[in-house]
């Protein structure tokens, strides 16, 4: 059987396979607090969001979550439910806020606003399916705290990459105006 | 202005204007998280549940001493102005009684060899209104 790919299939390949490698990396990172985490991997789709387009991105983070969960033996686990609803949200917020003006609005703050519907959608799931009571409102503060603080970092980091790679090309001449 | 002031900081001259839009609110908003959700208010009822199945509810602000049927004896919870606790309790370990009193909204004390177990309630539950 030969499946007919073509140039673009080839390029979500290598970008996801490039998120699984960072989504490894961080799995093997012990967390201070169970669910916090830097989500470094969603600087890749980040990236593609404002590199490529919005298509290219969902399947970016979309076969990230399937593919790590199946290397790290979470498939359909509670781990995997809640990466996925995480990235699905994230992905909803991603696509309503590229229509931010880029003029005032960098990568920084996609990134926090993804970071905050990462964090929401895990704690739909943790509510109604794996702790179904009402205290789960007091974690609710503390991951938001984390989603700030890693979203403003993964969103630095994205800015800092978009911008040597706009740089690259005219390497050989002097540093243009900073914005 | 800003991008002038920040020139100086590599780090930072990614930030455009809205992004500290956007820090600025993301803070106010976890800020308001915090008071409202962590809130310490002082509880207003008590809660007690024997196994799964609410048994009563208290106001705190009065004296009074209960006597709770357990499945493995009577318990005796004291209600002081305020504060709650176990006074009493027919269990080996004895943990419920050295928790001691309780007073802020959120609290619980929970007897396992007993079943019981007491929440306190404030006013309204401040995290009524969130329902995922």
């Amino acid at each position: 059987m030969q499946i007919q790919t073509n140039i673009d299939d080839h390029r979500i390949a290598k970008l996801a396979a490039f998120a699984i490698a960072l989504h490894m990396i961080e799995a093997v990172v012990p967390s201070p607090l169970p669910g916090v985490k830097p989500g470094i991997a969603n600087i890749v789709t980040l990236y593609v969001l404002l590199q490529y387009d919005f298509a290219t991105a969902a399947w970016v983070s979309i076969l990230r979550v399937f593919a790590s969960s199946l290397l790290l033996g979470q498939f359909m686990s509670p781990a995997f439910a809640l990466s996925l609803s995480g990235a699905l949200l994230s992905l909803s917020m991603l696509w309503a806020a590229q229509h931010l003006p880029r003029r005032y609005f960098s990568a920084i703050t996609l990134s926090i606003l993804a970071a905050f519907a990462h964090i929401a959608g895990q704690l739909i799931v943790v509510r109604l399916w794996l702790i179904p009571h009402a205290s789960v409102a007091y974690l609710i503060p503390i991951f938001a705290v984390a989603a700030l603080f890693f979203g403003f970092i993964n969103g630095l980091i994205t800015a800092k990459l978009l911008y040597n790679k706009t740089q690259l090309p005219e390497s050989d001449q002097p540093a243009p105006p900073l914005p | 202005m800003l991008s002038s002031s920040h020139s100086h900081k590599p780090a930072f001259r990614h930030l455009l204007a809205g992004d500290w839009l956007t820090i600025i609110l993301s803070t106010i908003i976890i800020a308001y998280l915090f008071q409202t959700l962590w809130s310490h208010e002082h509880a207003a009822k008590v809660q007690i549940r024997i196994g799964n199945k609410i048994h009563a509810a208290y106001d705190l602000n009065q004296q009074r001493d209960i006597i709770v049927p357990g499945p493995i004896g009577d318990a005796m919870i004291h209600i002081r102005q305020g504060k709650v606790r176990f006074a009493k309790s027919p269990c080996h370990n004895q943990y419920c009684v050295h928790q001691g009193w309780l007073t802020h909204s959120g609290q619980v004390a929970i007897c396992l060899p007993n079943q019981i177990s007491l929440e306190l309630i404030g006013a309204q539950k401040p995290y009524d209104s969130l329902n995922y």
